[in-house]
């Protein structure tokens, strides 16, 4: 038999692309015009029915003289879109913290928290630094690095 | 009269509840349907408190002429942006269609003006529907009067009338 795609076992997409196969297949007992395909135009009329494009209208909602403060919020944030300043209004944003104290803030904290994954050894070197920062004339000798002594024959 | 249109904001009735859609009337041939699920923060349990009689700022989902209206009270990122039921108190009225165009212009010299008198609350409904509230039912009056009538009035005869108001 012809009708393959009627076959259970196939995919639904080869039956698809069969289906469409057998129907392009043109018998005797068929008829069909014998016309050209015929193309849709593309048409450059656009059929819009609203207004709010055509005359790039304000939002419906208003409130003046903070007589209801969310709306005016919204009155910002609406108008803005249809200008495309949003972006700015994101930038004006108000910082709760400066960002000085925050590179202050990381900045010890980074130190704080790299101290806990130090070795015991390195730790004495660390201490000798900071003391180093402090003062660095009383504590000459303890300054060196204690190394290795290997054992005197 | 007002044709109903996709996207469109508006001011509408609540007329009836049919289960679990609202029946609303926007001024349109037929009434739209609105969905209790359409509203910031709903669900099946948290219903949202719409009574008969309530008014409604909402958009339109679907609008055209072969189906029944739909609005929504939600807009495509599922917030309500301003949208839902419009508060107590207040005064709605109509207005034509070309004046709600005129007063949504981005630089409206009414609507400036006015801003200028009092506090007051303003919703504007393309389907022709204002809704103001203001502290005191005479300012409301006020304002109501002054946008029914500046549909027919000059720049100049506008400014007179604004200036009699701010001067009492």
């Amino acid at each position: 038999l012809s009708l393959q795609f009627m076959q259970r076992g196939l995919d639904s997409q080869t039956k698809k692309q069969l289906e469409e196969e057998e129907k392009k297949i043109i018998s005797e007992e068929h008829w069909y015009l014998d016309l050209p395909d015929l193309r849709e135009k593309q048409s450059f009329i656009i059929e819009e029915r609203s207004f709010m494009p055509c005359e790039d209208l304000l939002y419906g909602r208003m409130s003046f003289k903070g007589f209801n403060p969310e709306i005016e919020k919204l009155m910002i944030q609406m108008n803005s879109r249809c200008k495309e300043d949003e972006i700015e209004v994101d930038d004006k944003m108000e910082a709760d913290v400066s960002d000085e104290e925050m590179a202050r803030r990381y900045e010890t904290l980074v130190g704080t928290i790299g101290k806990k994954f130090v070795r015991k050894r390195d730790q004495r070197v660390l201490q000798d630094e900071e003391d180093e920062d402090g003062d660095s004339n009383k504590r000459p000798s303890k300054k060196a690095k204690k190394k290795f002594l290997k054992p005197q024959d | 009269q007002y044709v109903p249109v996709k996207g469109d904001h508006v001011i509408g009735i609540v007329t009836g509840k049919a289960g679990d859609v609202f029946k609303v009337d926007v001024g349109g041939s037929e009434q739209a349907s609105l969905s209790y699920l359409a509203f910031e923060g709903a669900t099946k349990r948290n219903r949202p408190n719409v009574q008969v009689g309530d008014l409604i700022y909402g958009q339109f989902l679907v609008a055209n002429k072969d189906m029944e209206p739909e609005m929504v009270c939600i807009n495509s990122s599922g917030r309500s942006s301003g949208m839902g039921i419009i508060g107590q108190d207040g005064f709605l009225f109509k207005v034509s269609l070309g004046l709600i165009r005129k007063l949504l212009a981005p630089k409206c010299e009414i609507i400036q003006e006015l801003s200028q008198l009092y506090p007051f609350e303003l919703v504007l409904g393309m389907n022709g529907r204002i809704w103001v509230k203001a502290k005191a039912v005479q300012q409301t009056l006020i304002i109501v009067n002054i946008l029914e009538a500046c549909e027919y009035m000059t720049a100049e005869q506008r400014k007179q009338a604004l200036a009699k108001v701010s001067g009492k």
